[in-house]
This record gives C-alpha cells, structure tokens and sequence, in this order.
C-alpha cells in the first residue's frame, strides 16, 4: 500500500487519478445518459477493497434526461455524508439485467488512514495475507 | 493541477474587442433557426396577440445575450421563469410546449424537454413524502422546462397543515440555485394565480414573465376550429362556417366555456352526427367527399341552438364541460 500515495481507496474507474471535479463528474454522467444507462448513488465508511456492495443513497434515476439532476442528488448525498466514500453507478438495462457499466468515487473522507497488513504464519511455512483497513476499528457510522 | 490551469491560462490571454467590433445579428438569427420556429408559432396558434409578442421579444434577449457573449460582455444569465394566465383552454400548455423548443433553440436548456405536473406530482400525502417527490420531479424536469399546471392548488390556505407549502420551498429554492439548468412555468387561471402570487410574494418575486392568455373572439374560434378539422382530414361547407360562427357566439355566453376546448367537443359532436348522418341515408352512394365534409346541419343539431342550453344527455356534455373547466389547460 505504500505505492499508493496517501493510502487513498481504490475501487472503480478514475480511483489512481486525481478526484474528478464537479464538471468532470457531470461529463461522464452525460456519457451514462447518452448511453441510456440508469444512474444510481451509492455511499459507505466501509473502505476494504473487497466491499462491493455498498448502501444506495435514494432510489436508482431512471428516465433522467440531464446530468444536472444527477449531480443535485450527489450534492445531497454529499451533504448528509461529507466524511464517507460516494460512488456513482450506472448500469445497462439491455441483457434484460441492470448490469454495472460505470462506477467512480465521487466522494472521499477527508482523511484516509489506510491498510494495517497482518501476515499469518500458516503449515508448512505458508503465508497468509489479510488487509484490514485501520478505520474499521470503530463501528460504522463513526468510522471518519 | 494548478500547473496546467496556469498553462492554460496563458495560453490565452484575454482579447478585448474594440468597441466598434460589427456584430451579425442576422447570422445569428439564422444560425439559431428560431425565426422557423417562431413563424410556426404564427402559423398554428390562432389570435394570443399578447403572448407571441412576449415571446419574440424572450426569443430577442437570448439572441442578443448570446451576441453579448461572444464579445466578451458578460451579465448573468436572465431568469426566464414564466407564469402563463388565462381562462380554460387559451393554449397554454401548447405555447409551453413551444417555449420549450425555443429556449431549447437558443440554446438556454440544455435539452428541449418539458415535463408536465401538477399537484398530484408534486406534493405527498403524509410528512416527509413532499421533498424527495418535488425532488424528484425537479430532477427529472433538469436541463428542460418544468411546467406546473394548475399551481395554485400547491397552497392551500384554509388547510394549515397542507404540504403544497414544503412543495413550494423547494421549488423557490431551485428557482433561485439551478437557474441555469432549469425554467420553471406556472399556469392556471387569472384570478385563482393572482391569489396564490399574493400569498407566496417570494413565487411572484422569482418569475420575471407574468404572460395572460387572452380569451378567443368567435372569429378566431372559427379559425381554430378549421385548422383541427384540417388536422383530420374533415372539411367545413360554407353554412357550416357560418353555423359554426354563431355556435361560438352563442356558446361563449353560456357557462363552462373553455374556448377551444370547446370548440374541440364540439367538433367532436359534430362528427358524430355526421357519421350517423350518412348512415341514415345509407341508400344513397357516399363519396369520399362526403366523408371528408361536414354540413351545417350536423352543427345546428345542437342543443345550444334549440333550447339555448347544454345538452344534459351526455351527447353535449355538460358534465364533460364542468370537468373541463376544473382541468383547464
């Protein structure tokens, strides 16, 4: 993790750059649009990589004709959770599934602890991994 | 970061045109296409005198602002939230529609859409069901036009604990915030409008364009009435006109007018007669013709010449006309 400047989380597209902009957020929901793929907000404290499935911020935007919309509910989210991580979604509805096109973090704590990496010594001289973010210690909800 | 955006700016240093630059107006007209849209505008909406004008000089502002723009002569982009009054059936949602493609045109929204609402849309039925539903109309009506019919049901004066009043803070805070992604239209009727301005002075404040919707003269009724039956390949024969003249004239001194929603029920009728008109001389041969005209007879069948009152039997719908005037237009 040392590689990783700032221990920053990274999931998703764009998460090794630099936190998109406002303008830049609302190019690539443009993109979603035009491709009428459905958006949808999602928000944790949790920041293991593994951690998937995160808690929808309302309800998936359909039939949305303009990005301004989209970045309105993501000012909300923004202001009911300004230390957690926000991501936007958008999946495709035309395998009859709403199937993950898109996903980028447009929200981040201010401060991002990091990883703490436990080896464990297992048979036969093995070696296990497991990261655990620092920040878990506390229970969610307090976590930043 | 802060490095490319210095890049950039020097790059390009600011010009300053001199003031005597030429501006182009005419190519911008043409450029925009919005003469097009506003000679339609001429073209299919009868009479509204008032309202057109007002729109051509909304359509100018946005001209000149875009000229303004090229030239570096910034000011903040102007509120275009509007407030169409007028009794039943003047067109109003029509000239939204319209208003709609035109700002859309001049290139003030984003995207030419309009989303319709009204009350139902826009305010829950229990507490904390009112935001995330106006939000979520807000949302949707994003980078378009947003038009409320019948606004003032929002507030409701006698009932305290009513949530039209949440409704309407929401909206007159996205009013003020997202102008530029969003044009807010309230319609409904004169004097219901006049006191829901009263009441919400912040409304009346943020809407910068009040237009009335003139009622239509029967003449131009009759001209309404010709472009719809064009609409469906129908004809009027001369008698017809004229029957049709003094129907209005009659008609619009009854109650429940609502102009050329009424004229629209009663072509409607009039079709119906028609219909069963050729049937009931089946003997002879029907021509296309007579398919496509309709005579004064199918006209002056109507009750509101022989008893000067509407049909109560459902044919002249007098029920219809009542429910027409609650919904307006």
């Amino acid at each position: 993790m040392m590689t990783n400047y700032g221990n920053r989380m990274t999931q998703g597209q764009f998460s090794f750059l630099p936190d998109l902009t406002d303008e830049e957020i609302s190019a690539q929901i443009k993109y979603a649009l035009d491709n009428s793929w459905a958006l949808n907000i999602e928000y944790t404290d949790d920041p293991h990589p593994r951690n998937t499935y995160w808690e929808m911020y309302g309800m998936p935007m359909f039939d949305m004709k303009d990005p301004a919309g989209v970045l309105m509910e993501i000012n909300e989210c923004r202001k009911t959770f300004p230390n957690h991580y926000i991501r936007v979604m958008a999946s495709d509805a035309t395998r009859g599934v709403e199937s993950p096109k898109m996903s980028y973090i447009v929200n981040r704590p201010e401060k991002e602890p990091g990883y703490h990496l436990i080896r464990e010594e297992r048979d036969g001289r093995c070696q296990g991994y497991t990261i655990v973010p620092y920040s878990n210690d506390k229970p969610e909800g307090e976590r930043y | 970061m802060s490095e490319s955006t210095e890049t950039e700016e020097t790059q390009e240093p600011e010009i300053i045109l001199p003031d005597d630059t030429p501006v182009d107006l005419q190519a911008e007209l043409v450029s925009s296409n919005v003469m097009e849209i506003l000679d339609q505008l001429d073209q299919e909406l009868i009479g509204l005198k008032p309202v057109k004008t007002r729109i051509r000089e909304t359509a100018a502002l946005l001209l000149v602002d875009r000229m303004r723009n090229k030239m570096q002569l910034s000011a903040a982009s102007p509120t275009l939230h509007m407030s169409f009054t007028g009794n039943p059936g003047t067109g109003k949602t029509t000239v939204a529609l319209r208003m709609a493609e035109i700002l859309h045109r001049l290139e003030y929204v984003r995207t030419g859409q309009l989303v319709t609402v009204t009350r139902d849309d826009l305010v829950g039925q229990y507490i904390g069901h009112t935001a995330p539903k106006t939000k979520d109309v807000i949302k949707k009506a994003m980078g378009g036009v947003l038009f409320i019919d019948e606004a003032y049901y929002l507030y409701k004066p006698e009932n305290e604990r009513d949530y039209g009043a949440e409704s309407i803070e929401i909206l007159l805070q996205t009013m003020e915030n997202n102008r530029d992604d969003l044009v807010v239209v309230l319609a409904g009727y004169k004097d219901k409008m006049d006191i829901f301005f009263h009441s919400n002075p912040g409304m009346r404040s943020r809407i910068a364009h009040h237009i009335d919707f003139p009622d239509y003269s029967s003449d131009e009724l009759l001209a309404i009435a010709q472009l719809m039956l064009a609409e469906q390949n129908y004809r009027l024969t001369e008698d017809a006109k004229k029957a049709l003249l003094e129907y209005t004239t009659l008609r619009m001194t009854m109650d429940h007018f609502a102009n050329a929603r009424s004229v629209r029920n009663a072509l409607d009728r009039a079709r119906l007669r028609q219909a069963n008109r050729l049937f009931a001389d089946a003997n002879k041969s029907v021509t296309k013709v007579d398919l496509m005209t309709i005579h004064a007879e199918d006209i002056l069948a109507s009750r509101v010449f022989q008893e000067g009152a509407l049909d109560m039997d459902g044919d002249e719908g007098a029920d219809n006309a009542d429910l027409d005037a609650n919904q307006g237009d």
